[in-house]
């Protein structure tokens, strides 16, 4: 590790990061606004797909199922059992941690191409079962939840979560918290373990760990991270439909991390907010934006193969975590 | 003297080839216990047997009383053996100084001070000559340094069993003399396992040898035993050591 001078700075660039998002609130005009508090929800998945991929090396093909057991948790319950909304937050990352953990159990016993393929196939069970279960999930047409349920209430006072300032706030508010985990995890004693598993598993076995227990918690870690990022996108944008359970999903978060720089802490939201931009640009100027994105995704990968942050991180700033 | 490791008839096939046949082995606390044999011998794939890097095909392996034969990898080094490999695997990618808190952290009992943890690791930097190199990626050092570097993560891990897999594989002769002062210091707090090609290291070191030639245990003895036996003369000490 590095000494404690870098540790401060390092807690001062994401203060800094939060600092500036928080003032970007008053200053924003409104279509962007609306744009960065959808960019700060979609990049908490990213942040929980980093974790098992970027620093545990595990190259999962499936989070759009953590995500939407999160975005299902949260909203069934809302919109069904009438659940208040911490409840039905709650619930959503209860929902990502069981399946995390059962997916974790099965899906660990395979790595490689066969962890990619084994965790594909468990999403696409997720996806149809919200097909299967259309009575209650009225599948690719989905659930609108009403702004009656979207409200926290604190005492008598409540918060609107439709009211774009309040919404933009708890986006805030979960992206800050999630990437403070996250800061703390890959600094911590686990988080090197995680490293070390992605670098060379077998050493790492030979140096007395468990190295399937680590990557099962790394598993449900991410899990419950995307969970929380469905349960927050539920709550927040009302909106809950098998599209985000579809192999889409799965892939965006992969896209993000590497654009960002997989293994670094704010590289999953810098991913995120820059190719969220390069979609919403191009799709304004051509329908074949789709096709820019992939010539705009291959040169990033022939030029920058590590990423944003990552580059950045080789060539000038080494203390970046 | 209860012996800290005792094998018995252990075995290891590759297909049909006996890498480790039959092997019962002894090993006391607090010897500095060398295997020595030509290349191929099966002296690397024993002492993976005994660490648990390779399952046997049959036979059992006693630590300190226990029956580890089935006894995963992770759980023995947390008993106490510790292997550093022959071919050098550190983490490349990662500091010198991340290697060895990799396993010192682990052996940590409170865990969580990072004073603790720097102080350890420093010093097993230090016992090994790299506190220097802390802050250099572990894959740009020397490769005699990559060794010692493989020995200070040996040594984070607190062993009573350190098996070294040919350390001296690359040193320079500076090298060498300082590495065997270690390897003394060492044998003070635990028991030591050596592979060594170099008969002046082994002859230096070693309080007993065991040769080994065609997965079998040829001669077991002192180095005075083994410079006299015949049968070792001229199956291994005679030809050219490989
Ligand atoms: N994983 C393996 N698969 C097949 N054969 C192996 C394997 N490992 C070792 N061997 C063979 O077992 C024999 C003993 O090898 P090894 O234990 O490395 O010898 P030494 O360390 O004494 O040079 C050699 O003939 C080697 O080719
Ligand atoms: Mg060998």
């Amino acid at each position: 590790m590095r000494g404690g001078n870098s540790s401060a700075k390092v807690f001062l660039l994401h203060i800094a990061v939060i600092g500036i998002l928080f003032a970007l609130n008053f200053i924003l005009p409104e279509y962007h606004h609306g744009v960065l508090a959808r960019v700060m929800v979609l990049s908490v998945v990213a942040m929980g797909y980093n974790m098992l991929f970027g620093y545990a090396g595990l190259l999962s093909l499936g989070h759009a199922m953590f995500f939407a057991a999160g975005l299902y948790g949260a909203g069934l319950t809302a919109y069904h059992f009438g659940w208040a909304m911490p409840a039905a937050f709650a619930a959503g990352l209860v929902s990502g941690a069981v399946l995390s953990l059962a997916i974790g159990l099965l899906a660990l016993r395979t790595t490689g191409v066969a962890f990619m393929i084994v965790t594909m196939m468990f999403a696409q069970v997720c996806y149809l079962l919200t097909f299967y279960f259309s009575e209650w999930t009225r599948g690719d047409d989905g659930l609108v939840l009403g702004q009656e349920t979207r409200r926290l209430f604190i005492g008598d006072f409540y918060l609107d979560l439709t009211h774009p300032a309040t919404r933009y706030m708890a986006a805030l508010a979960l992206f800050s918290v999630v990437l403070l985990i996250t800061l703390f995890i890959v600094r911590s004693a686990h988080g090197r373990v995680l490293v070390a598993i992605r670098e060379n598993e077998e050493r790492t076995k030979m140096l007395g760990y468990d190295t399937f227990a680590n990557k099962l918690v790394a598993v449900v870690v991410s899990g419950v991270i995307c969970a929380s990022a469905g349960a927050a996108y539920a709550l927040l944008f009302g909106y809950v439909g098998s599209s985000f359970a579809s192999v889409q999903y799965s892939i965006l978060p992969l896209l993000w991390v590497l654009l960002g720089g997989a293994a670094t802490t704010l590289g999953p939201f810098v991913g995120a907010l820059f190719m969220y931009y390069v979609v919403d640009i191009t799709s304004s100027y051509t329908s074949a934006y789709l096709l820019i994105v992939g010539v705009a995704l291959i040169l990033l990968v022939l030029y920058f193969p590590k990423g944003i942050l990552g580059t950045i991180r080789e060539r000038w700033i080494r203390w970046l975590p | 003297m209860t012996p800290l490791l005792t094998t018995r008839d252990l075995r290891k096939n590759y297909g049909g080839l006996r890498a480790v046949d039959g092997v019962d082995f002894t090993l006391l606390p607090g010897e500095i216990h060398a295997i020595i044999g030509p290349n191929g011998a099966g002296k690397t794939t024993f002492v993976s047997l005994v660490c648990g890097r390779v399952m046997p095909s049959s036979g059992t392996i006693i630590f300190d009383g226990d029956d580890i034969t089935d006894l995963p990898a992770y759980r023995r080094v947390r008993q106490g053996i510790a292997y550093t490999f022959q071919i050098t695997s550190v983490f490349a990618h990662l500091s010198a100084y991340d290697n060895v808190a990799l396993p010192m952290q682990r052996t940590l009992t409170d865990g969580r001070s990072r004073a603790k943890l720097h102080a350890g690791v420093m010093n097993a930097l230090e016992r090994t000559g790299l506190a220097g190199r802390a802050n250099s990626l572990a894959g740009t050092l020397s490769y005699g340094h990559q060794r010692l570097l493989e020995v200070a993560m040996g040594l984070a891990l607190k062993p009573r069993l350190l098996i070294l897999d040919e350390p001296t594989q690359g040193l320079s002769d500076g090298e060498i003399a300082g590495f065997m002062d270690l390897v003394r210091e060492i044998a003070q707090d635990a028991t030591v396992l050596l592979i060594e090609h170099n008969m002046q290291v082994v002859m230096g070191l070693a309080d007993r040898i065991t040769v080994m030639n065609a997965g079998r245990i040829l001669a077991e003895g002192t180095p005075a035993d083994i410079r006299a036996n015949d049968e070792v003369q001229r199956a291994y000490l005679g030809t050219e050591p490989a």
